[in-house]
């Protein structure tokens, strides 16, 4: 499989609850998860998300995440994977919907991006 | 100055100590702009900072610099973990190449601002870096110069990090993450002083 979603958040129930939110809509699409620190604390853990990266089936993968330690540590799991990691600013569940839905529909790259690009939200001026 | 791995090691001990008498208190400063984790999360990192340096005896700084920046993305758990991770992986980077302390605290400050995105003003961590790398560069770091750059963050909007969220409700707050960075820079006064 060509893109998987990966979702990053700082609460274990919130890195639950949106794979299954968007896996309704999109069955056969690859989503993996990574929240909280190794302890399940509120924060994010660079091990878990590499974990997340590893099992997602997809060979890139479109990340979204929900608040500032959770971009830094995707950026670290970024410099160190092998797979092509994408981190999307953009609102988290919309954005994960957006990705979610078109990537079932067999939309291509291009026009997915298209679609999040007015839902970026986060880390702009 | 130059860094030597002994210096180095005094410089993180005393870090970690101060860190770990000062955990409520950072904590306190982050409750009031923040999610109130900031001493928690900082004194988890250095108590595995030391747990590290202790077992694997590192024999040279360029080895104990990456151990603490390994320990610190891997246990703080909120953005001090990248961001403090990072600056200490960038001296580790820099140190095969120079000791020179000011050569280290730019590549560190570099990487810090590639992490984080924050400049000059935003409220956080690096309004500590910037000028404390810039009095290193002239030979002039003092306790004043620490003190003043901490300070500076109080009437600051923030403009990164969970702070930012608050918009003018950040102003007069001191950021609990240029705290602990003060309390960096006057551990490595301290370990300078030592002979
Ligand atoms: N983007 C950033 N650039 C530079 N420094 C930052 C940034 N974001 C946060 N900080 C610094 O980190 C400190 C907070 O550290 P702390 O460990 O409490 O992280 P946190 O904000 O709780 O983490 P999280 O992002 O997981 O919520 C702030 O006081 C600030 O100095
Ligand atoms: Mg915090």
């Amino acid at each position: 499989m060509k893109y998987g979603i990966l979702i990053v958040s700082h609460v274990p129930e919130i890195a639950a609850g949106v794979p299954r939110l968007i896996q309704q809509v999109a069955k056969d699409v690859a989503i993996t998860s990574a929240g909280g620190t190794d302890e399940n604390e509120i924060g994010t853990s660079l091990e878990k998300i590499q974990q997340a990266v590893e099992q997602n089936a997809g060979s890139e993968i479109l990340a979204f995440y929900d608040l500032g330690s959770a971009r830094m540590n995707l950026e670290m799991a970024a410099e160190l994977a092998t797979k092509k990691l994408r981190i999307y600013d953009v609102a988290l569940i919309e954005g994960a919907y957006v990705a979610a839905s078109l990537l079932q529909a067999q939309v291509g790259l291009p026009a997915i991006e298209k679609q999040l690009a007015p839902l970026k939200i986060k880390n702009q001026e | 100055m130059k860094l030597t791995l002994e210096k180095y090691l005094s410089w993180i001990n005393e870090f970690s100590q101060k860190v770990i008498d000062k955990k409520d208190y950072l904590s306190d400063l982050d409750s009031k702009i923040g999610d109130g984790d900031h001493g928690n999360n900082l004194a988890r990192g250095v108590t595995a900072v030391q747990q590290m340096l202790t077992a694997k005896q590192p024999q040279d700084l360029t080895a104990a610099l990456k151990l603490t920046a390994m320990a610190l993305i891997s246990k703080v758990g909120g953005a001090a973990g990248p961001l403090y991770g990072t600056a200490f992986l960038e001296m580790a980077k820099t140190s095969s190449q120079t000791t020179e302390l000011a050569e280290l605290l730019t590549a560190a400050t570099a990487g810090l601002q590639k992490r984080g995105q924050a400049k000059a003003g935003d409220k956080t961590m690096v309004d500590v870096w910037l000028p404390v790398t810039a009095a290193l560069k002239n030979a002039d770091l003092t306790s004043t110069v620490i003190e003043k750059a901490v300070a500076s963050t109080k009437p600051l909007v923030a403009k990164r990090g969970r702070a930012s969220y608050l918009g003018e409700r950040s102003i007069g707050h001191l950021d609990p993450g240029a705290v602990s960075s003060g309390y960096l820079f006057e551990a490595l006064l301290v370990a300078e002083d030592e002979k």
